[in-house]
């Protein structure tokens, strides 16, 4: 360790779209050691339950994240729910699943291209990005914005979709299919792809249990959990298999999110298919008890997000807590930036997919 | 392995209409349900104030006295709170998007005396002589819907 150096990486860097912060202490080429730093863009926003009611409050859980908007507001209106016993009507539980779902698709798509840029691969980030676009549309159509949604309430959801609009869907998902597919051949097959990523960033499966991490990221080892399988919600009535690779790779955690995008795909038109008529929401209007409390786990593009919330008998809770998938896999990275090549280091923070601003919130 | 596997969609492309729109000249149209901006049909509203508590972020406020509905379109969020919670259903969302603007505003409009629900409400006959535009200086009114 006599002629360590330790160099400054993020918070601003072009391969980070998020603000990170690595000191890296390296020995000739090799990271022998990575220490991570955060707190760039704090925003304080589990505090304002204290001024926002708990409806209110939707609005601004769906804001930590722009990329998992849809799912932080799915996650935050179901452990309300549990705190507050409102059985949510089954065609609402589906509707939410078909969003999450397509907001899982935008999301891989999304992290692809940003991976497809960072190991140079231009034209294919580009055309992930084209892809990613016409899920947005989707949003834009059945819930009337792009990012933000607004749909997801306590007690169900804003907004129906017709049939009409959900055999859109499934048209527009077909159209996808057949361009992601080739897509995914570019990312698997490519020897450039291959080159840049396989045996790089390689976490064991015993690591990646001590870690703790979550979502692709743990898949990639080769642990088998998904919070899907829990069946909470519509997922307990759809067919589906967690996908898992065992090399621990770079590579791994790209053929697991470019895999489950396919998965999704099958998962929204299984939905479709059986989603039953009825309404979309019930009327919420009392107050969670005094000390009351909930927990609740959700599988987001990332990986597992845990929501807590504890009422004190007023419209305000008393505490709200998320624990986001980024601060669960920051860890892991560490291990993973261990003994690499000071050049491979950016590939592998991009493929625990951070979300800085879902940790700090 | 192998190379070029994004070979034939990239020549494909040269032989599609592109998937981008020349901005500023051509505009895309909004689907119908997209959440654009709030507007009050300023003729049936009651000042009843649902929406400013409902509000997630204070956009709104009503004031009974001066009988203005206004709205700070820097602040809304289109989360459409408002318009689903309002019992004269004179709130809509439409479509279109506003303009970006260089200067912040708050758009306020006044409630017409006649139109005005005699019961429920507080009388607010000092104010409603007042008929010049209100507070210049921090509100920029736009028209009320009717003019």
């Amino acid at each position: 360790m006599s002629n360590a150096t330790v160099i400054p990486f993020g918070p601003q860097h072009p391969v980070l779209p998020e603000p990170l912060h690595l000191d890296l202490v390296v020995q000739d080429e090799t990271v022998v050691e990575a220490i991570p730093q955060i707190g760039y863009v704090h925003r304080g926003l589990e505090r304002l339950v204290e001024t926002r009611d708990y409806h209110q409050f939707i609005y601004v859980a769906e804001r930590i994240c722009g990329i998992c908007a849809f799912g932080h507001s799915y996650g935050y209106a179901e452990t309300i729910e549990k705190l507050l016993k409102v059985e949510v009507p089954e065609r609402a539980q589906y509707l939410r699943v078909i969003w999450h779902e397509l907001s899982r698709i935008h999301s891989h798509i999304l992290w692809m291209g940003l991976a497809a840029d960072a190991f140079g691969f231009e034209s294919l980030f580009m055309h992930c990005w084209r892809l990613r676009e016409r899920v947005l549309d989707i949003f834009e159509r059945t819930t009337g914005g792009r990012v933000i949604l607004s749909v997801c309430r306590v007690g169900g959801v804003a907004r129906d979709i017709e049939a009409s609009e959900l055999a859109h869907i499934k048209d527009v998902l077909d159209g996808i299919k057949d361009e992601y597919n080739q897509l995914c051949k570019a990312f698997l097959e490519d020897t450039s792809v291959k080159n840049r990523l396989v045996g790089i960033g390689y976490i064991s499966k015993e690591d990646a249990h001590a870690m703790g991490m979550v979502g692709p990221f743990l898949r990639a080892s080769g642990v088998n959990y998904d919070c899907r399988i829990l069946g909470n919600g519509a997922y307990g009535k759809l067919d589906y298999e967690p996908i898992i690779s065992n090399d621990g790779d770079c590579y791994a955690r790209v053929k697991v999110r470019a895999l489950e995008v396919v998965q999704s795909i099958e998962m929204i038109e299984q939905a479709i298919a059986t989603i039953p008529d009825g309404d979309v929401i019930v009327p919420v209007k009392h107050n969670p008890e005094d000390g009351a409390e909930a927990c609740n786990v959700l599988e987001q593009p990332r990986g597992e997000c845990f929501y807590y919330a504890k009422g004190n008998g007023t419209k305000n809770l008393e505490r709200m807590r998320m624990r986001t998938p980024t601060a669960a896999n920051v860890a892991g990275m560490t291990v993973a930036l261990k003994g690499c090549d000071l050049a491979d280091v950016n590939m592998i923070v991009l493929t625990i997919d951070p979300c800085i601003s879902c940790m700090e919130r | 392995m192998g190379s070029f596997k994004l070979g034939k969609m990239t020549l494909g492309g040269l032989f599609k209409k592109p998937e981008t729109t020349l901005y500023p000249i051509e505009k895309k149209t909004p689907p119908p349900g997209l959440k654009g901006h709030v507007v009050n049909h300023i003729d049936d509203c009651i000042l009843c104030g649902i929406c400013m508590r409902r509000c997630p972020t204070g956009a709104l406020t009503v004031d009974r006295a001066e009988d203005i509905w206004s709205i700070d379109r820097f602040h809304c969020i289109q989360c459409y709170s408002c318009v689903r919670e309002c019992p004269r259903h004179c709130l809509s969302m439409e479509p279109e998007y506003h303009f970006p603007s260089e200067k912040k505003f708050v758009s306020a409009y006044r409630v017409p005396p006649r139109k005005k629900p005699t019961p429920a409400t507080k009388p607010a006959a000092p104010a409603a002589e007042k008929k010049e535009d209100p507070k210049p200086e921090e509100f920029q009114a736009e028209k009320p819907s009717e003019a």
